[in-house]
């Protein structure tokens, strides 16, 4: 199990008018087989920290520890390093997978980047990682296109599960897909954290959704996170002003009349 | 890759597939055939002109110029091939490492290749092809460095757009290693526009090496291609046209067939020619009007030719709005709810055709109107406002000229007018007058979309279609453009149709709701009887999929099983039987039609869900 502890994080990018600080020293924590859910609008800096995290993005200041080991990320092997423990599925499912590979030759690869597989191993573990978030084996020798936008970001999330990571950051997974797909994905993401015990970083912007997988959620603005509580209590009774407007925020259908 | 039957259609897919061949079949059989007499000096008929032995004359060593022109081909087109090849290696490598190297890498690949670009090709390729020394190999490697940059921009340019896409991140956070990441993800993704710019490079080589050889700084004698017949040929051009005439005829005919290569291949890329499509009938007059209505469209359908056939995104939608009504119609994406508003509005493709029984907007009927009265009563009597404020403002012109140029336009109204009449709007939508003198890009998502709204606003129309407005902003703004549509709605009494994915901001914020599936309207109802009261099973489980904040969390959403039907392959019965619950028999023999359940609420169900169900 992997615990991860992020402090005082900063990350700037190099806008039009000079450097913009995306996140604002950002300190927080993951404790193993939990998740945090991390919420905020857009331009709040939840990807940029995300993408720091996995080295995608590099990092201007603080420090960030998985098991209590800095995590740098300068060359290839370190990033083989933590692409071992940590993993990102990330927004689009449009662009999620290689328009020109199959799933199961997506699975294959990844499943082959840190062991060696032979080609009777390759195949049940591409059927397992299609059982584990929830589609049908027979998908496996699809193109991209030929799959549905829920389907292929299952297809990214068990791509990411096949190293067998110890923390899955999950970046706005569901915000492009329709509500009820997104139902389907947010219940494999439940199932997924029963069942392997994963560590997660659940981003979004829907409250709704971020709430229902995450023990814990963020609240994030401009940077900086504002307010941080376990799901309910957070729900119950928000503390920061900005956590209310959320609140208030989302879409409610009126109570019936009956 | 089957060929598309396009191609047999093509007159210049033919024309190019024979220049091609002749050019593929002149390679390989030419030098067997009149090698020979190419090389035969023939010291009796030296320098002659034209005649039956030698339709081109000869040499200056009475050669034959046509055999030798003709055997020429083969290295004349080898030697191109070998500098393209090698030219479009170098900078593809070059340009596509530039996807997958670490930050400072790519910064000094990209210097490198704006610096190399600098420099014309034509140039360098003369340049070095003297610091090589004159010969083939040193012509045929200058040329194929001169070709580096350009290939190398364009593999740059194109693999930025991969390097940008979320499989390629999530490939390097996999740990592969930059070769694999190179050759594997990068590569296959940009080679098909690569490959069109090397067939036409090397029509360009082609004349490129027989200008280096013309210019002696190419192939050597005694060996020989199409430059160096050109340059012995021109020493008599005036005397004798032909023997210059014949190897540059041979180089023009070779680089068109490169060229015409690339056209015919880049068509296949670019062109996709939609299945044709049947006529339009007349428009017959719209039925009766019923008195009241903003908006009263009955069996409304749309077809839409797609390259694998026609489709019917919509068919048969009857929707009818009241003033001062506030309707929403929800659906999935594909379900059709987009395209209806925009065959309301006129604003479909060319190639959609559409149907209808009644459409009518404030009474007047649109099927009959000429196109300009047409026109008129839509940017008059409707407004719309999309999903995305960032492009549906013109990004160059200040916010005043956007704002007046309809009722400019239309009610030829003053300048100074407008302008008031501008302001009244942007307060109405809670925006400063000072906004008139901005541009869109110094506004926020959020502001943009109350621009939109105010634009709407100006000509005070009976209607407005907000198509997602609120899609791509945050929540905090959602709930500020819902409400500032309800106070517009109060003030003005414009009836609004609002279209959007979220069934739960529909619900909240609408009077009634429309319920979209796969082109048809499922269940119409009022909006406070969506959480307890919805009777189709699709609303029903549409409904109990959105996550709730007090839901346990350890009871799976309830989901949809299964995809909605594939739009080209339409079944009878009801579009949503494979995936029902509740379905019977009937449902996959006989399309269910929108009946009335009471005087509020209509559903298209041979089974719908009992109100008991519900209650419990």
């Amino acid at each position: 199990m992997t615990a991860l502890q992020v402090r005082d994080l900063t990350v700037r990018h190099h806008g039009p008018h000079g450097p913009v600080t995306a996140v604002d020293g950002v300190s927080l924590e993951i404790p193993p087989g939990t998740t945090l859910g991390l919420v905020g609008e857009s331009g709040s800096g939840k990807s940029s920290l995300a993408h720091a995290l996995v080295g995608l993005t590099p990092v201007h200041g603080g420090r960030v520890l998985l098991d209590g080991r800095e995590v740098r990320v300068r060359t290839v092997g370190d990033r083989r390093r933590l692409g071992r423990l940590v993993q990102i599925v990330l927004q689009d499912p449009d662009s999620a997978l290689d328009p020109r590979m199959t799933v199961r030759q997506t699975l294959v690869e990844a499943a082959t980047v840190f062991h060696r597989l032979d080609r009777p191993a390759r195949a049940a573990r591409v059927t397992g990682l299609l059982e584990l978030v929830g589609l049908d084996p027979g998908l496996a020798d699809r193109l991209p296109r030929q799959l549905s936008g829920g389907q292929r970001q299952r297809v990214a999330v068990a791509r990411a599960l096949a190293v067998g990571p110890e923390l899955l950051i999950a970046d706005e997974i569901t915000s492009a897909l329709d509500v009820s797909v997104q139902a389907a994905v947010l219940n494999t993401i439940r199932d997924l954290q029963r069942r392997l015990g994963l560590s997660m970083l659940f981003i979004g912007h829907n409250l709704p959704a971020v709430c229902h997988v995450s023990d814990t959620v963020a609240v994030m603005r401009d940077g900086r996170i504002v307010e941080t509580a376990p799901t309910e209590a957070l729900l119950r009774s928000p503390r920061h002003p900005y956590t209310r407007a959320l609140l208030d925020s989302v879409p409610r259908l009126p109570p019936g009349r009956s | 890759m089957p060929l598309p039957r396009r191609y047999l259609r093509s007159p210049m897919a033919w024309i190019t597939a024979v220049m091609l061949a002749s050019l593929l079949a002149l390679a390989l059989a030419a030098p067997l055939l009149w090698g020979a007499a190419a090389d035969r000096p023939n010291p009796s008929a030296v320098l002659q002109g034209p005649s039956t032995a030698h339709p081109f004359g000869t040499d200056n060593l009475g050669r034959d110029v046509l055999a030798r022109v003709l055997t020429a081909t083969r290295p004349s087109l080898l030697l191109a091939l070998a500098a393209t090849l090698l030219g479009a290696t170098g900078g593809i490598l070059l340009g596509a490492a530039t996807a997958v190297v670490g930050r400072r890498a790519r910064r000094l690949l990209a210097g490198l290749i704006n610096l190399l670009l600098a420099f014309p090709a034509l140039l360098v390729a003369m340049f070095l092809a003297v610091v090589f020394g004159a010969g083939t190999a040193g012509a045929v490697l200058a040329l194929a460095v001169a070709g580096i940059p350009g290939f190398a921009r364009l593999a740059q340019t194109l693999a930025a757009a991969v390097a940008g896409t979320d499989h390629l991140a999530a490939a390097r956070v996999l740990g592969l290693r930059r070769h694999r990441l190179l050759w594997r993800h990068v590569l296959p993704n940009i080679a098909e526009p690569l490959l069109l710019a090397t067939t036409t490079a090397a029509g360009t080589a082609l004349v490129a090496l027989a200008g280096l050889s013309f210019l002696g700084l190419g192939v050597q004698p005694p060996a020989y291609d199409w430059g160096q017949l050109l340059n012995q040929g021109l020493d008599r051009i005036f005397a004798d046209p032909l023997p210059a005439l014949a190897p540059g005829l041979a180089v023009l005919y070779a680089a068109l067939t490169f060229q015409l290569l690339g056209e015919v291949l880049a068509g296949r890329v670019a062109r996709r020619t939609p299945a044709p499509r049947t006529p339009a009938p007349p428009p017959a007059p719209s039925e009766r009007a019923e008195d009241g209505l903003v908006l009263q469209v009955e069996d409304l359908s749309v077809e839409l030719p797609t390259p694998e056939g026609v489709i019917r995104p919509v068919c048969g939608v009857d929707l009818s709005l009241r003033p001062g009504e506030i309707v929403g119609l929800v659906g999935e994406s594909g379900s059709g709810k987009s395209l209806t508003a925009l065959a309301i509005a006129d604003l479909l493709p060319e190639q959609a055709r559409i149907t209808r029984r009644t459409l009518r907007l404030l009474g007047a009927d649109l099927a009959t109107m000429t196109p300009r009265q047409r026109d008129r009563d839509l940017a008059t009597g409707l407004a719309m406002v999309f999903q995305n404020p960032a492009s549906a403002l013109n990004p160059s012109l200040r916010i005043s000229t956007q704002l007046t140029e309809a009722v400019r336009a239309h009610r030829g109204m003053s300048r100074t007018e407008a302008l008031t009449q501008a302001s009244d709007a942007l307060r109405q939508v809670a925006l400063p007058p000072t906004v008139l003198r901005a541009r869109p890009h110094q506004l926020s998502g959020g502001q943009r979309q109350r621009v939109m709204i105010a634009a709407g606003l100006m000509m005070r129309p009976g209607l407005i279609i907000a198509d997602e407005p609120t899609t791509a902003l945050d929540v905090t703004v959602q709930r500020q453009i819902t409400q500032l549509l309800s106070g517009i709605r109060r003030d003005s009494g414009a009836a609004i149709l609002f279209i959007s994915h979220d069934i739960a901001l529909v619900g909240e914020f609408c009077d009634r709701v429309l319920v979209m599936y796969a082109g048809t309207i499922v269940e119409s109802l009022p909006a406070d009887r969506l959480a307890t009261g919805a009777r189709h099973p699709y609303t029903h489980a549409l409904v109990a999929s959105v996550p709730d904040l007090g839901a346990d969390r350890d009871r799976p959403l309830p989901t949809v099983p299964g995809a909605p039907p594939d739009p080209l392959a339409p079944a009878p019965g009801c579009p949503f039987e494979p995936r029902c619950p509740r379905r019977r028999d009937r449902c996959a023999e006989q399309a269910p039609p929108l009946g009335d359940l009471d005087a509020e609420q209509r559903v298209a169900c041979w089974n719908p869900v009992p109100v008991e169900v519900l209650a419990s």
